[in-house]
């Protein structure tokens, strides 16, 4: 089976005036296959958001190259990027500030589909689906980011990033803003989306139990480079590297 | 209880900013008709001499008195309120326009160019922006368009680096890369994202700006770089007064009443905008 993201090499070094360069990214190599869900640990500043970052072509990548359902995205541009975002969308940390707050959450969730050239009244009735489909009610079309609730925005995140039906979802620590019921609520919600819309998931997380309960695979990251790499049974149970049961043993 | 009581006063002083911006913007509407159908609304030809009339004091014939030329003061600082306002409004139009074009450009591409223009504007706002003005108006030669466009040339660079600091601190928020994988180009981010959300805050520039703006065109126009007589105009009705000012006190103080009236109100509308768009004022948007 084809890999639906294979990533090799990726590096990303951050130039800063009279400071040594930062590598953030080093190194990082793995295959994600279709329906697969793959999840990434590590501490804070270990390069996880960077890696997001760069696999969405929101940063330029200095070494490696990155493939997408086949596709070398590494120096796409332009057309060819908007190509590639209709294979991987994003779902951000912050619900709130990754909706324009002077635009309704309607209009968010139907940006990408009026870029691809959808009627108005196909948008609407787009968008009023998609947010049924994560569980809101079509009067939340018309609010603002402001007028709802962290997980309310959230789930609207989430319709807006299935717009355009991606085959594969990073989701950049996407319930660590949210508070623990409302974390369960959206667990639920993407394991649902994962049995329905057979989406892979690239879930970036510090929370353990989460990943341990939905993701099939785990990559711990550490100071930019992938220490270690597994199955999550295997990687929780069996820890081989120094690192990962330092982040073990700081849990439980 | 007490939470009560602050709700209360929130709500009220909220309400309050509120019914303050009405008034202020109903006045400053009547400033800008009276100003616009000053010719009509004025008794007496502005241009108009009769020196039998000369320097009369404040009657109920001349309101505002008469002015060396015998021309009625008080139909002239009408008619000069419209250039005066309208010249005004024009430059402040043009500098914002100008400036926050430039600020966002510069804020969103950065590199090079951004380096280059921000130096330019740090020159413009090191140097005092009256005798720049001046010495570009005495270039140009006299006229109210060529005083507008002196002191432009001086002012766009506040906007600019408004809109600029804005821009940055909006180019990285989640919400930019969200329009980004929705496949928004730079165009379509900086059009529908960015500059909808740094217009408060241009706004409010412009609004506090259009007070300073008025002083300095008139300024320009006492010196004899603005308007050029015999047109009407606060500035230079001020100009050609002041050597009266001991025994015809009125030839300078009409103008200067028009002066002090509109510059004041601008003002405190731009006070009360700057208070209305104040993300801790609660509003439904």
């Amino acid at each position: 089976m084809e890999p639906i993201l294979q990533v090799s090499g990726l590096t990303k070094t951050f130039h800063a005036n009279g400071k040594p360069d930062f590598t953030a990214v080093d190194q990082v190599s793995f295959l994600l296959y279709p329906g697969e869900t793959v999840g990434i640990v590590g501490e804070s500043g270990c390069g996880k958001s960077t890696l997001a970052k760069l696999l969405c072509r929101l940063l330029d990548v200095t070494e490696g190259t990155i493939r997408l359902c086949g596709q070398d995205i590494t120096k796409a541009r332009d057309r060819e990027l908007f190509g590639a975002y209709r294979n991987i969308q994003m779902v951000f940390q912050d619900p709130l500030t990754s909706f324009d707050p002077r635009r309704t959450l309607g209009d968010g969730i139907g940006e990408s589909l009026r870029n691809a050239g959808v009627s108005k009244t196909e948008r609407e009735r787009r968008v009023v689906e998609l947010l049924e489909q994560c569980g809101l009610s079509e009067t939340f079309a018309g609010r603002y980011p402001h007028e709802v609730s962290g997980g309310q925005c959230q789930r609207a995140a989430i319709a807006r990033a299935l717009a355009i039906k991606p085959k594969l979802l990073l989701c950049d620590e996407a319930t660590s803003a949210l508070d623990v019921t409302v974390q369960q609520q959206i667990m639920e919600l993407l394991k649902e989306l994962r049995e329905k819309e057979k989406l892979s998931y690239l879930f970036i997380c510090h929370n353990l139990a989460l990943v341990q309960s939905f993701c099939d695979r785990v990559l711990v990251m550490h100071e930019g480079k992938i220490v270690e790499e597994g199955t999550t049974d295997q990687v929780i149970f069996y820890p081989q590297s120094d690192y990962t049961k330092i982040l073990l043993d700081s849990i439980l | 209880m007490s939470e009560g009581i602050t709700v209360r006063r929130q709500k009220r002083k909220s309400s309050h900013t509120k019914w303050k911006l009405c008034f202020f913007l109903t006045l400053v509407i009547l400033l800008m008709v009276i100003a616009l159908f000053s010719e009509q609304l004025a008794p007496y030809d502005p241009y108009e001499q009769n020196l039998m009339e000369a320097m009369q004091p404040p009657s109920t014939k001349h309101i505002m008195g008469t002015d060396q030329h015998g021309r009625d003061m008080f139909s002239r600082v009408l008619v000069g309120g419209r250039t005066s306002i309208f010249a005004t409004l024009a430059l402040v139009a043009v500098i914002a326009l100008f400036g926050t074009v430039v600020g966002t450009l510069c804020g969103y591409y950065g590199g090079r160019l951004d380096s280059l223009v921000m130096r330019i504007s740090d020159v413009c706002l090191a140097f005092p922006g009256l005798v720049f003005a001046m010495a570009v108006a005495a270039l140009l030669g006299g006229g109210i368009s060529n005083a507008v466009l002196a002191l432009a040339v001086i002012s766009w660079p506040k906007y600019s680096r408004v809109a600029r600091s804005q821009t940055l601190a909006l180019k990285t928020a989640p919400f930019i890369s969200a329009a980004r994988l929705s496949g928004c180009g730079s165009n379509q981010i900086i059009l529908r994202h960015i500059l909808p959300n740094i217009l408060g805050p241009i706004l409010v520039t412009a609004m506090l700006d259009i007070g300073t703006m008025m002083m300095e065109l008139a300024g320009l126009s006492f010196l004899g770089l603005g308007a050029k007589p015999p047109v009407a105009e606060w500035g230079n009705m001020m100009s050609s007064g002041r050597s009266m000012l001991q025994m015809y006190p009125w030839v300078v103080l009409s103008p200067g009443i028009g002066i002090f009236i509109s510059v004041a109100l601008f003002n405190l509308l731009g006070d009360t905008v700057r208070d209305y768009l104040d993300p801790r004022n609660s509003r439904s948007r």
